[in-house]
């Protein structure tokens, strides 16, 4: 044991230090599995206190370090380097405060996300932001990945919910960003939004406040069945252009239903059909009948194989119950799974659905879709062998094609998911060095040393020799490293 | 690419390639991590499904420099595979964690004086019923004789264990169902089937009443019932022990015993759910017949039908899930449709039905002070669903569960489902 693990020791107690190489080998990785890499210790402090104190002894040192939520990120974010400490937060699981009238709750990072809305259900309030992963993942990431969610649509992403953080800076120093009112003089910075998305690199926010928001009188969610996608994609587009903005707009694709349709997730999707299509539409009563028989409408219109409408929550739940079990059910197909998170505009998605099914065929992969259509934020999920180094080359050079794709259609190489380590190489497709250089110099301005998150989100000046790292992480882990 | 010997460097066990395969289906979602008790009580990654999919995945590509350093994570999951439920990807969790402690035993079994007695106990007296029986009655008379509370007091039996140790019934609490054929008293309505009845180990000393009722239910519902003499312990604790080979001994003996039923029924959700994989177990088509024939008894009850009203029980109760019922065999709604048959009884929702009550078999024995934060966890979600009466129907989860609400000052009768299903006379 060296110096900073016995302080870190005595500091929290040996049962919330964890740096026995064997024990490190659970936090290798995150959701995007490609990259791995095993940190030098983990730390799971209980307070706001704690993180300060870690933090000051990790700056003593010069370590650098990462937060980590519930480790359900998809692009590498709170993976760790092996000189990295990462501090997991999901023990700092407290709702702090629910202010009712003023409709916010004050919480620790670790709260998970859905846990929060359970927590404020009786009161008619929920948090809006509702990432797949909302069982699982933690507010914390949620606020680092500035996470969506498939009612996004409507209600914006975390950055519109987030009103205030208290943060602990890389020296150990207190910060309160924003305040709880969420208001701000006009000629000031709106900080909380800079710190939304910031994978981890600025600071480590402890307390968290987020904008709570009403239950609406009622809630109709429809499932239409459709004979191929383009069918779906129209529907999409005739929706919107009718002027609606239903809460959520997701489609999956064959594979997917399949796979979700095989798992304990089951969710009574046709497994015939092409893509399903759900619609969800929220208001008062009178409003979401009328709206609904719309949205059938546009269905109709386009041969939908079968509509259901589901009004009882317990319905509801069954009807999204597959779409949140998507990507845990695509382990049914190979053993690992890449999911892709590119963003093209609406009216463009049928044209990137056909060019992405081109790419995967010339590079012998299958990118199965499952994704946000109201706001065009695709989720090619490709399923590949991760012990096999030509399988994963191929995946990996057809997401880069994929993004590209993206980015040439108008849109961008992450909707949700974040930079983190995996999309390092692909930043350069929508920022030039200058517009990257502002960047590393707002994060300088946090993060001075370079110690927080190295190596994530953007190639940064300082953390050059840490992002040339990471492919022979993969080489090591693919054992095609050599000498290996 | 299998765990072959490339990857299996030193002394790292390895797993056979099915255990090995299995683990290849966790794409690290991450859905599985609220589900995990130990998980909850610690936040750790390495005591979550994940974590352990993962470190068992290192363990058979020979990347875990010390399988020794990995097993504590392992030995504190409580095989109660809620995880199972939760996994979109349809990971086969307690297949997986059964054969890696089955490989990690094998290439370095455990020494000390505690290992020791588990194995001992295990073999030599859990799974041989005479001298169970003898030892409960020896247990009983040195409880008898004071001598609990004598170790108790000198600290011989820590105090933890002596809270969750249970007090020995009296001899005729213990004593054994007669075995051979039982015929439905006069004047009920024969349905002319005839069905088998698994005793099991622990149930007959500690929880008799329950396989009397059990009799009773079937008998009073025109069953025709057989009590094998020849049936053994269905070998749960030893598969999670990491002893597949001496199970499997007993396994082909309850084939062997129950050659002749038609229908084998069990009220045990851990043995239920131990002997509804010996088709796994045996890897033969008679375990698997065998597998095919037994039944849950609240399955089997609901599935029959109820012909005889069971008795008034005026009581707010919790019905709780066993997860070797729930998780482990899918089995949720029929206890409670036959509980809704009792006149009087209100059963009302609690917060943590599915959630493991901590018992897991010796789990409580073996890993007291995370066994008694998830106990802990049980008994205020039952008391703040204010409820009058527990049912559930698992002897380690009735003990455990009566243990945690005692602690917290809050006891309440605990019951098995079957018995309340027993007719007024």
């Amino acid at each position: 044991m060296q110096a900073l693990e016995r302080d870190l020791c005595r500091l929290l107690g040996a049962q919330r230090v964890v740096y026995e190489p064997d024990a490190l080998l659970a936090w290798e990785c995150d959701g995007f599995t490609v990259h791995r890499s095993r940190p030098r210790a983990v730390v799971l402090p209980d307070s706001t206190a704690e993180v300060q104190a870690i933090v000051r002894l990790l700056h003593a040192a010069d370590v650098p370090f990462v937060p980590r939520g519930a480790g359900t990120c998809l692009s590498g974010g709170p993976t760790a380097a092996a000189t990295t400490v990462v501090i997991d937060l999901s023990r700092m699981r407290r709702v702090l405060r629910i202010a009712v009238e003023d409709l916010f709750a004050v919480v620790q990072p670790g709260v998970v996300n859905l846990d929060l809305t359970a927590a404020v259900r009786h009161l008619g309030l929920h948090y809006a932001p509702d990432p797949s992963s909302q069982s699982v993942c933690t507010i914390g990431g949620n606020l680092a990945e500035n996470s969506g969610g498939p009612h996004c649509f409507k209600y914006g992403m975390t950055q519109d919910h987030v009103l205030s953080a208290l943060v602990v800076l890389p020296d150990g120093e207190l910060a309160r960003l924003g305040c709880e009112a969420g208001s701000r003089p006009p000629h000031a910075l709106d900080l909380p939004a800079l710190f939304c998305g910031s994978e981890g690199t600025f600071a480590i926010a402890t307390e968290i406040t987020v904008r709570l928001c009403r239950d609406q009188e009622s809630v109709r969610t429809l499932l239409f069945a459709f004979a191929s996608m383009s069918a779906a994609c129209r529907t999409v587009s005739d929706v919107v252009a009718a002027g609606l903005v239903p809460a959520a707009l997701e489609i999956l694709d064959q594979a997917t239903i399949r796979a979700v349709e095989a798992s304990v997730y089951r969710a009574g999707y046709p497994p015939e059909a092409a893509a399903v299509l759900l619609v969800e539409l929220d208001g008062p009563d009178f409003v979401t009948a009328e709206e609904a028989a719309e949205v059938r409408a546009c269905g109709e219109r386009h041969a939908a194989l079968r509509i259901e409408e589901a009004v009882e929550p317990q319905e509801r739940a069954r009807l999204w119950k597959g779409r949140k079990g998507a990507f845990g059910a695509m382990g049914r197909l190979a053993t690992d799974l890449y999911v892709l998170d590119g963003v093209v505009p609406r009216t463009r998605l049928e044209e990137a659905l056909e060019r992405i099914a081109a790419i995967g065929r010339r590079h012998g992969v299958v990118p199965n879709n499952v994704f946000h259509a109201g706001d065009g934020n695709l989720h090619p999920n490709i399923s590949f062998d991760g012990r096999c180094p030509d399988q994963t080359a191929r995946t990996i050079a057809a997401g880069h094609e994929i993004l590209q794709l993206c980015v040439d259609l108008g849109g961008s190489i992450t909707g949700e998911h974040g930079v983190g380590s995996e999309k390092l190489d692909h930043i350069g497709m929508m920022f030039s060095p200058a517009d990257l250089d502002v960047m590393a110099r707002v994060r300088a301005v946090f993060d001075p040393d370079g110690r927080c998150n190295p190596g994530k989100a953007l190639p940064s000046r300082a953390g050059c020799a840490e992002v040339a790292k990471w492919p022979q992480m993969v080489a090591r882990v693919l054992g095609v490293e050599d000498g290996a | 690419m299998t765990p072959s010997s490339d990857h299996a460097r030193g002394t790292s066990p390895t797993l056979d390639v099915a255990a090995y395969a299995r683990s290849l289906d966790c794409v690290h979602c991450g859905l599985c991590l609220p589900t995990c008790p130990t998980w909850q009580v610690t936040t750790l990654e390495t005591e979550s499904p994940r974590g352990r999919v993962y470190l068992m995945r290192a363990l058979a590509e020979g990347r875990v420099a010390d399988a020794n350093a990995i097993r504590p994570f392992l030995d504190h999951c409580l095989d109660c595979r809620a995880c199972e439920t939760a996994c979109p990807s349809g990971v086969r969790y307690g297949e997986l964690l059964e054969s890696t402690r089955a490989a990690i035993e094998r290439a370095a079994p455990r020494r000390g004086l505690a290992a020791w007695l588990v194995r001992t106990l295990l073999w030599h007296v859990v799974a041989r019923q005479g001298r169970l029986r003898a030892a409960f009655a020896g247990l009983r008379a040195a409880e008898l004789l004071g001598l609990r509370w004598l170790a108790t007091r000198t600290r011989l039996l820590p105090a933890a264990m002596a809270a969750l140790a249970p007090r020995v019934p009296p001899g005729r609490e213990r004593r054994p169902l007669p075995t051979g054929l039982h015929q439905p008293p006069a004047g009920v309505a024969r349905r002319g089937v005839r069905v088998a009845l698994f005793t099991g180990c622990v149930m007959e000393p500690l929880f008799g009443r329950v396989h009397r009722a059990t009799l009773q239910v079937l008998l009073a519902n025109g069953f025709e019932v057989l009590v094998p003499a020849a049936q053994r312990c269905c070998g749960a604790l030893l598969v999670h022990s990491g002893r597949p080979d001496r199970a499997r001994e007993l396994a082909r003996a309850n084939v062997a015993a129950f050659a002749e039923a038609d229908i084998v029924v069990d009220n045990a959700a851990g043995c239920g759910c131990a002997m509804a994989e010996y088709g796994h177990l045996l890897g033969d088509a008679a375990g698997a017949a065998f597998a095919r024939k037994r039944r849950d008894i609240c399955t089997f009850l609901a599935q029959a039908g109820l012909s005889a009203e069971p008795a008034e029980c005026r009581a707010k109760a919790a019905y709780d899930d066993p997860c070797h019922l729930c998780h482990g065999q899918g089995i949720r709604r029929e206890p409670r449709e036959l509980l809704a048959r009792v006149p009087g009884l209100e059963i009302v929702p609690h917060a943590r039905p599915e959630e493991c009550c901590g018992s897991a078999g010796i789990y409580n024995l073996l890993q007291p002070d995370l066994a008694a934060a998830i106990g802990r966890r049980k008994a205020d979600s039952l008391v703040a669903a204010g409820v009058d009466l527990v049912l559930t129907g698992n002897p380690g989860c009735m003990l455990q569960i009566d243990s945690h609400l005692r602690r917290i000052g809050h006891q309440r009768p605990v019951r098995h489902p079957i018995e309340l299903l027993v007719p007024a006379r």
